[in-house]
């Protein structure tokens, strides 16, 4: 059909390009609700004790905080990272792609 | 989740896919997957907090508990989103 989406789809022959954005952002949905899953876990160690009749204000900042933290931390690390492998690579080939 | 995958995944017959009925499907498919998720790390969590020494049944004040500890859980996941939505909205007007 269309010869552009030639080179995004291996060996798949024409791919709908609706049907390949749609997956796109599908994707990018998921990794967003994969992290949420993930950050809700691991703060509610960290912010709630016993749960209450609802959600108090002090628990929701907590909350709140640790996600920022954890982007923060992420961030941090992956720009350390970098940092480090500029000067003394330690991996070679493993992370260049 | 199983079954249906290979056979008539989006395959409204005459062997061509439909892109409309697959999109269809996937959107069900995460749907399960997401619900599952949550299910899976709510019941976790909400163990955890509720059940000290599993007795001979689940008695009142530990249904009490879980039921709680359920909406505290879907309230902590809609902070934990919003945090993170507002988290990215910020980054992507400072590029």
């Amino acid at each position: 059909m269309d010869s552009s989406s030639s080179s995004s789809a291996a060996g798949l022959g024409t791919v709908d390009p609706q049907l390949q954005h749609f997956i796109e952002v599908e994707t990018q949905k998921q990794r967003f609700q994969q992290l949420v899953h993930q950050m809700t876990e691991l703060c509610w160690e960290k912010c709630m004790d016993k749960p209450g009749p609802k959600l108090d204000s002090r628990a929701e900042a907590c909350f709140v905080n640790c996600v920022e933290r954890f982007i923060d931390t992420s961030q941090f690390i992956l720009n350390r990272l970098e940092q480090t492998q500029k000067s003394k690579p330690v991996f070679s080939e493993s992370l260049s792609d | 989740m199983e079954g249906g995958f290979g056979s008539d995944f989006g395959n409204s017959g005459g062997g061509k896919l439909d892109p409309g009925l697959i999109m269809e499907q996937v959107k069900v498919q995460i749907a399960v997957a997401n619900a599952q998720e949550l299910l899976q790390r709510m019941t976790d969590k909400c163990f955890r907090k509720c059940i000290g020494k599993p007795g001979g049944s689940l008695d009142n004040s530990e249904q009490k508990c879980i039921a709680m500890c359920m909406d505290r859980y879907m309230d902590a996941w809609n902070t934990v989103s919003r945090a993170y939505n507002s988290r990215l909205q910020r980054e992507r007007a400072n590029m």
